[in-house]
């Protein structure tokens, strides 16, 4: 098995977005993934958000770990470089590179492997830093490469293929990401597009760490009776609470809520997201009550779905360092180099 | 017999007791008159109570190395006393608070014993208890001044400079050198047998630890971002390298940072984001111990077999585990030099003065750059961490950083198909390009997974081949683009190899083996893979000796490995115990070599 490259033809009719690109030039190869797998689903709806974003694919840069979830950034921008790191270190080579070029839209794909077991210690530091990046976590509860392991994501009850239970608590990334300061948390199901995409487009523009923890069922190792992860338990299950909109500039505001139900919040492109409650008891702003809300759910056996929080104006990671403006690796040499002088009177401080 | 600029004194301190300012105050006031000096901090892992000392070594004729035994000795520890009594060469000085007296089984009749009360003379001038703590140390400074026959001016004109703003301080420390120096004039035999003398053997040169100079080496070479984790004895790196950026790196209007400094969560992450920055064109470097080398070992294996540039600082410590993390060795050479699982190797630089450290560093970054690779610079505590004579830095401004082969826009307009590991010129190097650098071509997938030339997944048996054999054939590539070693000839039928902080002890041990009619030619390994001059240097000598500060003898596996040179061929000197290795050392285990063996202790040109 190599790669298999879509075809170049294009029907006439296919939509085209505002800078003339259709949904086309956001694809890449064919996913080598299980048919049905939830991953693909997330990887089209990356393409679709990337699209209508109308963000020229070269100005995205992938980065992933290692697992399933890990090599669908082949499948989505082929166009835009990507780098498949080591298993559980894709924050380090995310900040890595976001620091090299503050430029570039940086989507991060991982797996609950990846980032709730071996790589947990990057995940909650990425956050604490504040890399301005879309951050996706594929969330199916297992390790579908070694064949079906249980995962730390995993609900403690939920069985395996074979009717044996996890005994072990679950680490909840959402959680996580709220409590350590991430300042756009979102969840998402792999099978509700409309719902993943808006929360995809909004977290590439949202400047700051975005956090997105789509449950994405594995057909093959976890998508049976008496697993919480089943396309079926997760669509039984799921509460929304908060809608998100992003309106384009250009766009007409189609839809007028009810007032007091929604937040218009404006986005550094000059879009605003909106966001409807569809619980009244939600509230996306504050970091503790949404916390408790989500962590309850789930006591419950509920998943609460939706922008779960948000924190308007957030600070990033180069905001932080107070770095130059321009990119460090579109600095010229003599912006880096102290040069020859300087290194005189330093010898003489050395003297 | 009086002798002048050439001895070795030893501070016997408690860690915490603000005696590491005092002790570096004299070794800078025997440096500014005119004498080549360097210094050794002997510390213990410990913040505050342990044991500590701090050694000058001056020296006319620049020997560096460590000694066994110490001409002047201020013990100022009682919890190792009796130790430090007894490290003094007979003839030598012992200096002592006399304010308490001392158990009688101390006492040495071959050596000159100095008391000064300095608990009293303080006790008798300040009153503020850290004051009283911290000037016991400035008062045997003072006394030494009169001892050595010191120009006491030099003395003075330091503290003043070094208070410069905090004005106050200036005089209460100048009235404790007084009380030392007074002290001294009136009551004890001064100046001593040992003394300084003002000459001019400095010159132009330089006073400095090799991590300032690696950080300062690491600005030149244009480094923008340091992610590290805190380690001894690396950790100076980092905090010099901030030191400086923060000054010579941020924009004069807009107060901005060309630089940024991440202290990482663990070693992993640190070496992560340098090679994250390494794949966007910046560049970056960590700076780690053998600990942190351990960790780093998945994502060197990464950067080497995805070709990302990354440059890695290894200030070398005593292992293994936590080891004697305060202690100086050469032991990560084979554990750098193969760092990650699988075929993988990687181009180590090898400096052993802090001038070289200034300049490996800097060259560290074209290399990474031109090579598509890490590169780790390897140093140690004894270089890293203690202040040593050194030429003084230099830099070329007509000098261009070697970006290496990047791809930019125009570039990729001009190319039909684009494929990041196609061997193009033919020296195993292929184009890399930026992400962002074009729409619609030079974009790749980065990947730890075999790929063909196009940067396209396979699992084919040919491609894997193709690939890890133009691998090799860049790792020759890599050979040429390698400093080269520092050969001497002595007329010796015999060579001696050694490299890093070996090289210290090394003059005057050849020296004293030439003055025992042992002449052995000498080769200074710099760098790795190594260059032809190492396999004709050992093909020339019927015995070779092979220096290092490791257990295994690891860098004569090393050449054995890179080289195919019959490790027989090669005699170990090995010292490990965590000190830096001596000229004595050296110079009795050569000695005992030709001994045992029967040798004849002929130079060539006598036979």
């Amino acid at each position: 098995m190599t790669f298999v490259p879509k075809p170049k033809a294009r029907h006439p009719l296919l939509k085209t977005n505002e800078i003339g690109l259709t949904r086309r030039d956001y694809e890449a190869i064919v996913s080598t993934l299980c048919a049905g797998c939830g991953h693909d689903s997330v990887s089209a709806a990356v393409i679709q958000a990337c699209h209508e974003l109308s963000i020229p694919p070269h100005q995205f840069a992938k980065v992933s770990g290692i697992g399933c979830s890990s090599k669908t950034p082949s499948y989505f921008l082929g166009n835009a470089h990507g780098f498949n790191s080591v298993h559980g270190r894709m924050p380090s080579i995310a900040t890595g590179a976001y620091l090299a070029n503050k430029e570039l839209k940086y989507i991060g794909i991982s797996g609950d492997g990846d980032s709730a077991s071996i790589g947990l210690g990057q995940f909650a530091h990425i956050i604490r830093r504040k890399v301005d990046m879309c951050y996706i976590v594929d969330n199916n509860g297992t390790y579908g490469l070694t064949k079906g392991q249980f995962s730390a994501t995993n609900d403690m009850g939920s069985t395996s293929k074979r009717g044996v239970p996890n005994l072990y608590a679950p680490i909840d990334l959402v959680s996580l990401a709220i409590q350590l300061g991430a300042s756009f948390v979102a969840r998402s199901f792999s099978g509700d597009k409309q719902q993943l995409i808006p929360l995809i487009k909004a977290a590439v523009l949202h400047k700051g760490f975005a956090f997105i923890d789509v449950i994405s069922p594995c057909v093959m190792f976890n998508n049976h009776e008496g697993s919480t992860k089943s396309y079926s338990h997760v669509r039984n299950h799921t509460e929304p609470v908060v809608d998100a909109n992003l309106i384009m500039p250009r766009d007409e505001i189609a839809v007028e809520y009810e007032e007091g139900t929604t937040i218009s919040v404006p986005m550094h492109d000059g879009s605003k997201l909106q966001l409807r409650k569809l619980s009244d008891s939600y509230e996306p702003n504050d970091r503790v009550s949404a916390l408790t809300y989500v962590q309850k759910a789930q006591e419950e056996g509920e998943i609460v779905t939706g922008l779960l929080f948000l924190e308007e104006d957030a600070v990033d990671c180069h905001d932080i360092l107070g770095t130059s403006d321009t990119p460090f690796n579109g600095l010229a040499q003599e912006n880096l180099c102290p040069g020859a002088e300087k290194l005189v009177q330093i010898n003489e401080s050395l003297r | 017999m009086t002798s002048f600029n050439e001895f070795v004194i030893r501070f016997a301190n408690v860690n915490g007791s603000g005696s590491a300012s005092a002790n570096g105050m004299f070794a800078k006031a025997v440096f500014r008159m005119g004498i080549p000096v360097t210094t050794r901090n002997i510390f213990p892992s410990n913040i505050q109570g342990l044991p500590t000392w701090f050694e000058v070594r001056a020296s006319a004729r620049e020997y560096f190395g460590r000694r066994d035994k110490v001409d002047i000795m201020v013990a100022m520890n009682a919890e190792t006393y009796k130790e430090d009594v007894n490290r003094l060469e007979s003839g030598g000085y012992l200096i002592y608070d006399s304010t308490r007296g001392r158990p009688r089984e101390l006492y040495r009749d071959d050596v000159h014993e100095i008391g000064i009360p300095i608990t009293k003379l303080i006790l008798a001038e300040f009153s503020d208890p850290k004051q009283r703590q911290l000037f016991k140390n400035i008062v045997y400074v003072g006394a030494l001044s009169a001892l050595l026959n010191m120009e006491f001016d030099v003395l003075t004109s330091m503290v003043a400079s070094q208070y410069r703003g905090k004005d106050k301080l200036i005089q209460p420390n100048i009235h404790a050198l007084e009380l030392g120096r007074n002290y001294a004039l009136k009551y004890l035999p001064c100046p001593m047998d040992i003394q300084v003398t003002r000459v001019d053997l400095v010159g132009d040169r330089i006073l400095v630890d090799g991590n300032e100079a690696a950080a300062l080496g690491a600005i030149y070479g244009g480094a923008t971002l340091c992610a590290w984790y805190p380690i001894t004895p690396s950790t100076s790196v980092a905090d010099a390298y901030e030191k400086h950026a923060s000054r010579l790196r941020v924009d004069s209007e807009t107060k901005k940072k060309n630089f940024a400094i991440i202290q990482a969560e663990d070693e992993l992450s640190a070496i992560g984001m340098v090679i994250g920055a390494g794949w966007n064109g910046a560049r970056a470097f960590t700076a780690t111990s053998g600990p942190g080398i351990s960790l780093m070992n998945e994502f060197l294996g990464l950067a080497y077999f995805a070709e990302v540039p990354a440059v890695v600082f290894d200030v070398q410590r005593a292992g293994p585990s936590t080891g004697m993390p305060t202690r100086t060795q050469q032991s990560d050479i084979l554990s750098v030099a193969f760092a990650s699982h699988g075929d993988t190797k990687h181009p180590i630089l090898l400096p052993a003065t802090p001038k070289e450290c200034f300049d490996f560093a800097a060259d560290a970054f074209d290399l990474a750059e031109r090579i598509q690779s890490p590169v780790i610079v390897m140093t140690d505590l004894e270089l890293g961490m203690n202040q040593t004579l050194s030429e003084p830095f230099q830099w070329d401004d007509a000098r261009e950083y070697d970006r290496g082969k990047v791809l930019n826009f125009e570039d990729l307009e001009q190319i039909e198909r684009y494929g990041r590991y196609v061997d193009v010129d033919g020296d195993g190097i292929g184009y890399r390009t930026l992400p962002g650098t074009h729409p619609t071509k030079g974009s790749f997938f980065t990947r730890g997974s075999s790929r063909n030339e196009w940067a396209v997944y396979t699992e084919d048996a040919q491609s894997y081949i193709h690939n890890m054999d133009r691998l090799n054939k860049k790792w020759e590539t890599i050979r040429s683009l390698m400093p080269a070693s520092e050969v001497e000839h002595r007329n010796g039928r015999a060579g001696i190899i050694y490299y890093g902080t070996t090289t210290t002890p090394m003059n005057e041990s050849l020296s004293l083996l030439d003055e025992n009619g042992i002449a052995l030619n000498s080769l200074r390994i710099r760098s790795y893979p190594f260059g032809p001059e190492v396999a004709d240097f050992i093909d020339a000598h019927e015995k070779i000796f092979l220096v290092e500060q490791n257990r295994d003898a690891q860098m004569k596996s090393l050449i054995s490995f890179d080289l195919g040179i019959d490790p027989k061929k090669i005699v170990s000197i090995l010292y490990y115990g965590g000190f830096s290795i001596s000229a004595d050392y050296i110079v009795e285990e050569v000695t005992e070599h030709y001994v045992v063996n029967k040798l004849p202790r002929l130079r060539e040109v006598e036979s």
